[in-house]
Formats: structure tokens, C-alpha cells, sequence
């Protein structure tokens, strides 16, 4: 005990003050974070309240700012999100599916994988123009929500598959041997061990996919253009705007009522946007209460 | 049973495994007797759970793995062509070394191979039967529809067993199926053992000297060479094996002198 004492430098005092220091320096990280946030939603709220009612809601757009609202882009808005989905889901889950319980480990995958990563952070205008070239002029779908929704897919494609692939290969090797040992075929561990684990994972790169998804602006404005849309899409073929695109068209009027007005539909944005969350992370605890319990 | 080979179910003759450029088991000459439980036993890296994974092929999901010579299972040729290895793994259960039951209810683990496999019969009576056969329906009965993680460490195992038995195979592969559990579960497994041998073929591998010679019938002792390529020493009836081994190295071994 002596000599441990004699041969050890423990210096206490200088390890818990570091400790209570860094401590300090990332509490104050969170703090900024989180203080950003808050400035940023009092800033909208505080603007857009006066301007939120039914009428913003359920009216059309109007160069009249008292009568202005925002039915048509609300409902493009669901539109482009369902479609988006539709398309988003199962193609990625299936991409991530192939890629880890199927594909050889070889240099092509690992191409595939590479690219995949960087997909994810290609600037979304980049989208726009690839989706403007692709289905509005060459498969002809001109500037149809149809088409808005193949490029959104695209665009949130890398988000959903990188997600989807990190949950399935966090689901234990040890499950996938179990449901072999009883006679699975391989599509039968996927679907029926597989998925079902990895199901919160997914679900938690859907709803990070779709939130990029619903607030993206430029690849809109490409596809659709700066639409006054005076009308409700009824059909995948329709034209159709969205909430980013209506809201940086009243952003960009000098009259001061439309500042308030943008302000109010990015309070509805955000209601959307949680709602739609909320949606998924009920989804996902119900499955993993089920698991856990 | 119309078998040639009568009261040999599994027989293997100059088996060697590879994993890639490594050969892990070689020239191995094993029977397992019908309805015995046969204990490989031997030190760690010996191929005792290559050897355990011949049998229900899943070698084949080692995409480096290589198996040559001969595995008879009953009549059939265990490694020939025309034999689906889902086939084999539904006629010959596994059972792992930590209990791994899926994250479903306990219902649903026992009812996956049952669904898998297309069972025709009433699932209800089969997920009850299989559990009763693994002693653990009367701790499980009242919660079937509770997730598997809910249970304790050995009642997993267990249900591993029963989800196992719930395919009805003719032999059961255990892994060092007690080796994570403590004592009292480790008796339970070992009980079950011996209750089972009597309508199922088991082989298991284990670490445990004394748990070979309580649950088992047979023992093969494998040993590994200084390539760390593995093969048999010793086969023979348990008693004898632990009582007057032919082997000299099997003496060493189960006396404690190296492991």
C-alpha cells in the first residue's frame, strides 16, 4: 500500500477539475444547439401566429395577402410525401436488403457501397436537374407530381438504404443461424427474422429520408418551377407545388404582410413534418415494446 | 427404422473441412448411434463445432468453407447434390452455444419452424407439445404471447430446445448448450438431455468433462495438431472412455494434465 502510494502520481485534483470542465464545455455545446433552435422557432412563431387560421389553411393562393392560403401546396405537399414513400420504401429496403444479406463481398459491392455514401451528400439542386433531364423530358412525365416524387425518391434513396442497412446488420448473426438451423430458405430469414428486427432502424432512416424529403425547396423549384397553382392535384400526372416552394415565394414579395404569411406556413410545415414523424416513431415503439416486453 | 446402417444414424467417413487455405478437420471416422447422445469433446480449436456444423450443412453458409468426404445420414448421402440442405436442417436441429430465441413471443419462436416448414397440423398443439418436451410449459403457459428476452438465460435455452424439437427431427446438434448458463439451468439442460435421448438422437459439444460423462453415451475425443488442424483421437462408449481410455492422449486430456 506504501509503495503503491510512492510509485503512483495520482494528482486527483487536476483529473476531476478536467472532468468538471469538459463537463462544462459540453453542456455549453447543447445549450448553443438547442438556444439556436428555440431563437429560431420564437423568431417563426412569433411572426406566422397572427397569420395562422383556417383561411391560410384551406384557402388558395392569392395576391391578396388577407386572402392568401395554402390549400393547393398542402395538398402537393401530401401528394409528393405519399408518392415519395411509395416509391422510397420499398426500393430502398430492398437495396439494403440485397446489399447485406445478398450481394457477394466483392470489389464491385464495395464500389456500390462507396457510391451509395457519397450520393448521400450530392447538393439536392443536383437532383433537380437529373430529375428535370430523366422523367420530366425523357420519360415525358413533364412537371407532374409524378415526377417530383421519382426525383425526391432519388434524392432520399441514399438516406433509406445507408439506414436500413445499418439496422440489418446490427440484427445478431446468431438470429440468422437459429432460423437456418430450422430449414429457412433464405428469403424466409430475411422476411421473417430479419426485417422484423430491424424494422425500428428502418423506420428511423424513412422518417430522417422523408424530413429531408418534405423541406427540400431546389429540386422542387426545378421540377415544378415557381408555379401559381390554382388548383388541387387529383392525379400523379398533375402539376402541383409544395410548402419550401410557396413559402420562398411569399419570401421573396416586398410586401411586409407576405413575411408574416411565409412565417405561418413554415409553422404548418413543421406541423406536418412532426406529425408525419410521429406517425413513425408510434409505429416503431409499438414494434419495440412488442420486442422488449 | 428401414435404415442399412440400423443403429447408426450419422456416420462419417474421411471427412475433412477447409476454410479456405486452412484445414480445419481432418480424416475424421465418427457413428452416432440412434437415439445415443454422443459428446465431442476436446480442446479449444479442435473442430469439434466444425465437425458438430457438418451435420446439418451449415458449412454451406461459410462461403470460404469446404467439406469433403463422406457424411451418411441413414441411407442418404448427406453432402450429395440432389439434397436441399433446408431439408437436412429441418430433419437435424441445432441447438447454439448462448440461447438465441428470436425477439418474438415465446409462442411465436416455437410456431416459426412449424410456419416455415408448413406444418398442416393444429400449431396451438405443437407449440405446447414441443415446450412440454422441453420442460418448460408449465413456467411459460400463462405468457406465451411475452417476448423470449423476458425469460431467464437457461428457460431460453430451453426454449431453443423446444423451438428446435417443434420440427420434430431425428437429431439434435448442441453447441455447448449450457456452457453460458449457471449451474442449476446447466443441470436442467443436462436432465433434459438424458429425457429426450429417448425418441431423439443428440450430439453435443462440450468443454465439460464431467457434463460428457453425465449426459452422455458415447464420447469422441478430438485433439488438434500443430498445423491447428483438428482430428479424432478416441471413440468409444462414455464409461470406457472415462474409465480405461485406449489413447494415452485421451487419458492426458480428460485427467486434467493439458486442455
Amino acid at each position: 500500500m506504501v509503495q503503491a502510494q510512492a510509485i503512483f502520481r495520482r494528482r486527483k485534483e487536476l483529473r476531476k477539475a478536467l472532468g468538471s470542465t469538459v463537463y462544462v464545455v459540453f453542456l455549453a455545446a447543447v445549450l448553443v444547439s438547442v438556444l439556436g433552435l428555440v431563437v429560431l422557432l420564437v423568431d417563426i412563431i412569433t411572426g406566422g401566429l397572427p397569420w395562422l387560421s383556417t383561411k391560410l389553411i384551406l384557402n388558395y393562393p392569392s395576391r391578396h395577402p388577407e386572402q392568401a392560403g395554402l390549400w393547393p401546396t398542402l395538398i402537393g405537399t401530401l401528394w409528393l410525401m405519399g408518392l415519395t414513400a411509395a416509391f422510397s420504401v420499398p426500393v430502398g429496403v430492398g437495396a439494403a436488403v440485397y446489399l447485406e444479406e445478398y450481394a457477394p463481398k466483392n470489389r464491385l459491392t464495395a464500389l456500390i457501397e462507396i457510391n451509395i455514401s457519397n450520393l448521400a451528400g450530392v447538393p439536392s439542386v443536383v437532383y433537380g436537374l437529373l430529375g428535370a433531364a430523366l422523367f420530366v423530358q425523357w420519360l415525358a412525365l413533364d412537371r407532374s407530381v409524378l415526377a417530383g416524387a421519382l426525383t425526391m425518391s432519388l434524392l432520399i434513396l441514399p438516406i433509406v438504404i445507408l439506414a436500413s442497412r445499418e439496422s440489418i446488420r446490427a440484427v445478431p448473426r446468431t438470429y440468422r443461424e437459429a432460423a437456418f438451423a430450422l430449414g429457412a430458405t433464405d428469403w424466409q430469414v430475411v422476411k421473417g427474422v430479419v426485417l422484423p428486427a430491424a424494422l425500428p432502424g428502418i423506420l428511423t432512416g424513412v422518417i430522417l429520408g422523408m424530413s429531408r424529403a418534405i423541406g427540400e425547396a431546389a429540386p422542387m423549384l426545378v421540377i415544378s418551377g415557381l408555379l401559381f397553382v390554382t388548383f388541387i392535384p387529383t392525379s400523379p400526372m398533375d402539376k402541383f407545388t409544395v410548402l419550401p416552394l410557396q413559402i420562398f415565394n411569399w419570401v421573396s414579395r416586398p410586401q411586409e404582410d407576405f413575411q408574416g404569411l411565409a412565417a405561418a406556413g413554415i409553422v404548418l410545415l413543421l406541423v406536418v413534418l412532426l406529425s408525419m414523424n410521429a406517425v413513425a416513431v408510434f409505429i416503431r415503439n409499438r414494434y419495440q415494446v412488442r420486442s422488449d416486453e | 427404422m428401414n435404415s442399412t446402417n440400423g443403429n447408426h444414424v450419422l456416420e462419417t467417413e474421411d471427412l475433412n473441412v477447409w476454410y479456405g487455405d486452412f484445414h480445419a478437420l481432418r480424416d475424421v471416422h465418427l457413428r452416432v448411434g440412434r437415439r445415443k447422445v454422443t459428446a465431442l469433446i476436446g480442446p479449444s480449436g479442435c473442430g469439434k463445432s466444425t465437425l458438430l456444423r457438418c451435420f446439418n450443412r451449415m458449412n454451406d453458409l461459410v462461403p470460404t468453407a469446404r467439406v469433403e468426404g463422406r457424411i451418411q445420414f441413414n441411407d442418404e448421402d448427406l453432402n450429395a447434390d440432389y439434397i436441399d440442405p433446408t431439408d437436412i436442417r429441418a430433419r437435424i436441429g441445432m441447438v447454439f452455444q448462448k440461447p438465441n430465441p428470436f425477439p418474438k413471443s415465446i409462442y411465436d419462436n416455437v410456431a416459426f419452424g412449424l410456419r416455415i416448414n408448413g406444418y398442416t397440423g393444429s400449431v396451438d398443439e405443437a407449440v405446447e407439445r414441443s415446450l412440454q418436451r422441453a420442460a418448460l410449459w408449465d413456467e411459460v403457459k400463462d405468457r406465451l404471447n411475452k417476448s423470449a428476452h423476458t425469460l431467464s438465460g437457461g428457460q431460453q435455452q430451453r426454449l431453443c430446445i423446444a423451438r428446435a424439437l417443434a420440427v420434430e427431427p431425428e437429431v439434435i446438434l448442441m453447441d455447448e448448450p449450457a456452457s453460458a448458463l449457471d449451474p442449476i439451468a446447466t443441470l436442467a439442460i443436462e436432465e433434459l438431455i438424458r429425457e429426450l435421448a429417448r425418441d431423439v438422437t443428440i450430439v453435443i459439444v462440450t468443454h465439460n468433462m464431467q457434463q460428457a460423462a453425465r449426459v452422455s453415451d458415447e464420447t469422441a475425443f478430438l485433439m488438434v495438431d500443430e498445423n491447428r488442424t483438428g482430428y479424432m483421437v478416441e471413440h468409444g462408449e462414455t464409461n470406457q472412455m472415462f474409465t480405461e481410455p485406449k489413447d494415452e492422449r485421451t487419458e492426458a486430456y480428460i485427467t486434467g494434465r493439458f486442455s
